[in-house]
């Protein structure tokens, strides 16, 4: 990567920072203690997941039953909450991924945690298939595993079994991706580390990562060839989850615009929950020189611009069903926009169109809290346009004598917010053991992009 | 600056020539009444000009056999229109091929802007000469729906008053698809285009001698604007010209999948000229880094081309509703050579040759490369607009090849001759220094 910067260039890590101070910067939280207010949370948090737990168990011992699904909706909550953590989880591998191959140096202060929000979230989306298995000690029945019954094969021709390879090798990649990454930080740790244990463990998770130049020029071959997989990867998930719905013959699920749209949406969500995580953590491990206001108006653009393909889509799909004649089609839309579940569909549009277009003003999206806001707003909006696809199209068929409604059974909203727990336990525990920032990228980028180095430059005239 | 030399000037005006004669040639074949097309017909069985059969219409052009409502257009009549469109189907694939390449240039130039990209501002000069070709090219694609319009051919059989009446699909449709309505549109989406162009270039050269940088945040601005613009007359775009001449047929991705088209097109003919430019002495400052980022975005949208082919293609085949799957019948039944050559074309190839880091910056892989990505977009446009205008009797001959010599002999005229206009180096550019520097 070329080190010079053109001048007009804001800075991207400010604070004068030098070599040294990132790395007290970087580790403080780790070797410091946690604080009250880091307790408060990751005690909500234990507590929702708890009851998640208990509401899981309940499922399972019980059945299915439990659940607000009903004969006409077979399919609403759970796979709502799967596609919507599945969505949040493009944001990590897009920004380590596709931003390294376009040579963006501002992912290094973000990519660390985003990713970490990648692996976590995608854990999260799991547990719905596995749940809604109902048995899930058979879940390896999903995989074509050579078995003693027979022919019994799982059915290659289906697009959920294509979603258990998609999401298995994202899942795997993301993780090797993020934990390469992690090498040269998790060195820095263990050579900073004064107790034994500590270092013990630093030792381990860094694999022997010992800085010599060779380590480097692996590390960043590596790199490259991941990024260059990851790409394909991240484009593949959500375009196969997309396929759950489009593959099928049900109005207002059979669009051929859906793989890429789910695509934009996703990291649509994703973007919007690296803010919403990023915002906080900024404040609270007082990380604002590495995640700068250029860093929440970079995301913020990237949330206007696939908010803004995600409208595009909307009304596409809205003026082919009117365009296609098709009678089923425009009553399916119809009924989405004017029916018994309209404010759902017009939560979305509010939340997921008109929102974000808010962000071409500047100071809005130089604006911390509206940042925020936002951020929180358009998860709420992801989470609506997926209840819509999916609740809005099943519940009334083709047979109006089936109509009807879904609601969510206590155990329904147990198992999400427990999902939600187990999320921030998760990423409460990642962000007092793990450098949160990737250090040792940011420190190739100091030279070109840190304030001080700029001003300098700029005192020098080149 | 670039200086139009006597051997392009001499090239293309030739090539144009000789096009035009290809064109004449079209249209003094092409039968105008039914019994000269049976007789064109009954010949052409006969030499075996393509693969398929006449005799086989049950797929094509359901607006006159599905839903007549008793009214029979007869097979002759039928085959007089599809033969009497050839010649203007071949000019149309060609003018909307070359207009495609120029807008899909605007728009990766506005990307360009937008994302304050460190690497182009070298090129952008190279880009504002193809997007010299937007408003004559976007004009003649107009025209031509005009004459459309005014019935002097078949290919958009939704204008025809009498196809309408009796097919109640696309009755439904006439509040959306109705003639004076479709030509506003056509003229909005062009002028908007237009707008862009002008302006943006405008500031470009404005900031070559400015001492602040005004213009350069003017174009930031201005081009996120026309992205937001973009993203939807490019939609509709798609829908007008191209989606509706199968009117009975829609897919929500088409929009999506002509851009893809047309940005890995235009981003080929950006290395391609610049590989030009670079050979005859011009761009010295353009090295091996800008030519492997081009290559790797022609390489990445290849990719993309093909991830929404098969999006469109798998959801629609896997579906297998009626109302969709007609479209794919056609083409695989009679058109095999260019549907399945496009995709080895568009896809396969361009996959093998760019995926190594070294091939992308070597100047005769770029341009193997891109010659297979132009000529398979080519077929990929043909694709679009053949079946339904010609149905089986397509063939690529004198008429095709004459369109494709006359609109590449005046796109590459235009396209020069806006070149010697503005310096090729975007001087004042804040961002020239770094897209000297960078390395990849």
């Amino acid at each position: 990567m070329g080190h010079y910067e053109a001048p007009i260039r804001k800075p991207l890590v400010t604070g004068n920072k030098t070599y040294h101070q990132i790395s007290v910067d970087v580790a403080k939280p780790i070797e410091g203690q946690a604080n009250k207010q880091w307790w408060i949370v990751f005690s909500i948090s234990m507590v929702l997941f708890l009851w998640g737990v208990g509401c899981m168990i309940y499922t399972i011992s019980t059945g299915i039953g439990v659940w607000g699904l009903n004969k006409t909706v077979g399919w609403a909550w759970d796979i709502t909450n799967f596609v919507w953590w599945i969505g949040i989880g493009h944001a990590g591998t897009l920004i380590s991924a596709v931003l390294l191959l376009f040579r963006q140096k501002w992912r290094m202060g973000i990519n660390r945690s985003a990713e970490a929000m990648t692996i976590f979230s995608v854990m999260q989306a799991g547990l719905f298939p596995l749940i809604h298995m109902g048995r899930p000690w058979l879940a390896y029945w999903v995989l074509p595993i050579p078995n003693q019954y027979g022919s019994l094969w799982v059915n290659f021709n289906s697009p959920l079994l294509w979603d258990v390879f998609a999401i298995s090798t994202y899942l795997t990649v993301s993780l090797v991706f993020w934990w390469t990454g992690l090498l040269p930080d998790f060195a820095m740790i263990r050579d900073r580390a004064i107790k034994p244990f500590q270092k013990k463990i630093y030792s381990l998770v860094s694999f022997g990562w010992s800085g010599r130049a060779k380590d480097w020029q692996r590390f960043e071959e590596i790199s490259l060839v991941l990024a260059g997989l990851a790409t394909p990867l991240v484009l593949s998930v959500h375009t196969i989850v997309s396929f759950d719905f489009a593959t099928s013959v049900i109005p207002g699920w059979h669009t051929t615009i859906f793989p890429p749209y789910f695509v934009a949406g996703a990291i649509f969500s994703g973007f919007a929950m690296v803010n919403t995580l990023l915002i906080i953590m900024r404040k609270i491990f007082n990380l604002e020189d590495y995640i700068t206001l250029q860093h929440i108006e970079l995301m913020n653009i990237v949330i206007m611009i696939t908010g803004s393909i995600v409208g595009c889509a909307y009304i596409t799909e809205l003026f082919i069903a009117w365009y296609s004649g098709v009678e089923y089609e425009q009553y399916a839309f119809l009924n989405r926009a004017t029916g018994p579940y309209w404010w759902a569909y017009w939560a979305m549009m509010t939340c997921n169109v008109f929102s974000p277009q808010l962000m071409w003003f500047k100071k809005l999206r130089t604006s911390i809290v509206f940042s925020f806001i936002i951020s929180i707003v358009v998860n709420i909006g992801m989470w609506f346009e997926r209840f819509v696809i999916i609740v809005t199209s099943l519940h009334r068929d083709y047979l109006p004598s089936s109509w009807t409604m879904f609601s969510p059974s206590f155990v329904d909203i147990g198992i999400f917010l427990g999902t939600i727990g187990f999320f921030f336990v998760l990423f409460l525990l990642y962000a007092r053991t793990f450098p949160v920032i990737a250090q040792a990228e940011v420190k190739t980028i100091l030279k070109s992009s840190g304030d001080n180095y700029k001003k300098l430059r700029d005192k020098n005239g080149k | 600056m670039f200086t139009l030399t006597n051997k392009i000037k001499t090239f293309s005006i030739a090539l144009i020539v000789l096009g035009l004669l290809g064109i004449a040639y079209g249209f003094y074949s092409a039968p105008s009444t039914i019994e000269e097309a049976k007789q064109i017909v009954a010949s052409s069985h006969h030499d075996d000009g393509h693969a398929s059969s006449y005799d086989d219409h049950s797929n094509e052009d359901k607006g006159h056999d599905e839903h007549g409502d008793g009214h029979e257009m007869s097979h002759d009549e039928h085959v007089f229109h599809q033969l009497a469109n050839r010649p203007w189907a071949a000019i149309y694939v060609a003018a909307f091929f070359f207009f495609m390449i120029s807008l899909g240039t605007l728009a990766f130039y506005a990307i360009q802007r937008a994302a304050q990209a460190g690497w182009s501002p070298l090129l952008f000069r190279v880009m504002e000469g193809i997007t010299g070709y937007l408003l004559p090219g976007g004009l003649i694609v107009l025209v031509i729906l005009l004459f459309s319009a005014l019935h002097f051919n078949h290919m958009f059989i939704w204008m025809d008053p009498e196809v309408v009446e009796h097919d109640e699909i696309i009755r439904n449709k006439s509040g959306y698809l109705n003639i004076p309505f479709f030509l506003a549109r056509g003229v909005f989406y062009l002028a908007g285009w237009s707008l862009y162009r002008y302006l943006s270039r405008k500031f470009s050269i404005a900031q070559d001698k400015a001492n602040d940088n005004s213009n350069h945040i003017k174009n930031f601005k201005l081009s996120a604007g026309f992205l937001a613009f973009f993203l939807v007359t490019e939609s509709m775009m798609s829908w007008d010209w191209i989606m509706s001449i199968d009117p009975h047929w829609f897919s929500t991705l088409f929009g999506w999948y002509v851009f893809a088209s047309m940005i890995v097109s235009s981003i080929t003919v950006i290395a391609l000229l610049t590989i030009f430019l670079k050979s005859i002495g011009y761009l010295e400052k353009v090295n091996d880094n800008h030519m492997h980022d081009l290559a790797k975005f022609m390489f990445g949208f290849s990719v993309f081309w093909a991830y929404l082919w098969f999006s469109q293609f798998m959801l629609i085949w896997y579906a297998n509703i009626p109302e969709e799957v007609t479209y794919f019948i056609t083409r695989l039944e009679d058109y095999q050579l260019p549907f399945f050559g496009m995709l080895v074309m568009n896809f396969i190839l361009p996959f093998l040759i760019l995926i190594n880091s070294d091939f992308k910056r070597l100047n005769w892989m770029i341009v193997t490369a891109g010659i297979i990505i132009l000529i398979g977009h080519y077929m990929d446009v043909f694709n679009m607009i053949m079946p339904s205008a010609v149905g089986d009797q397509w063939f690529f001959g004198i008429p095709e090849l004459g369109s494709v010599m006359f609109f590449s002999g005046l796109f590459i005229y235009i396209v020069f001759s806006s070149l010697t206009k503005a310096p090729l180096e975007a001087s004042g550019d804040p961002f020239k220094k770094e897209s000297e520097k960078f390395v990849y």
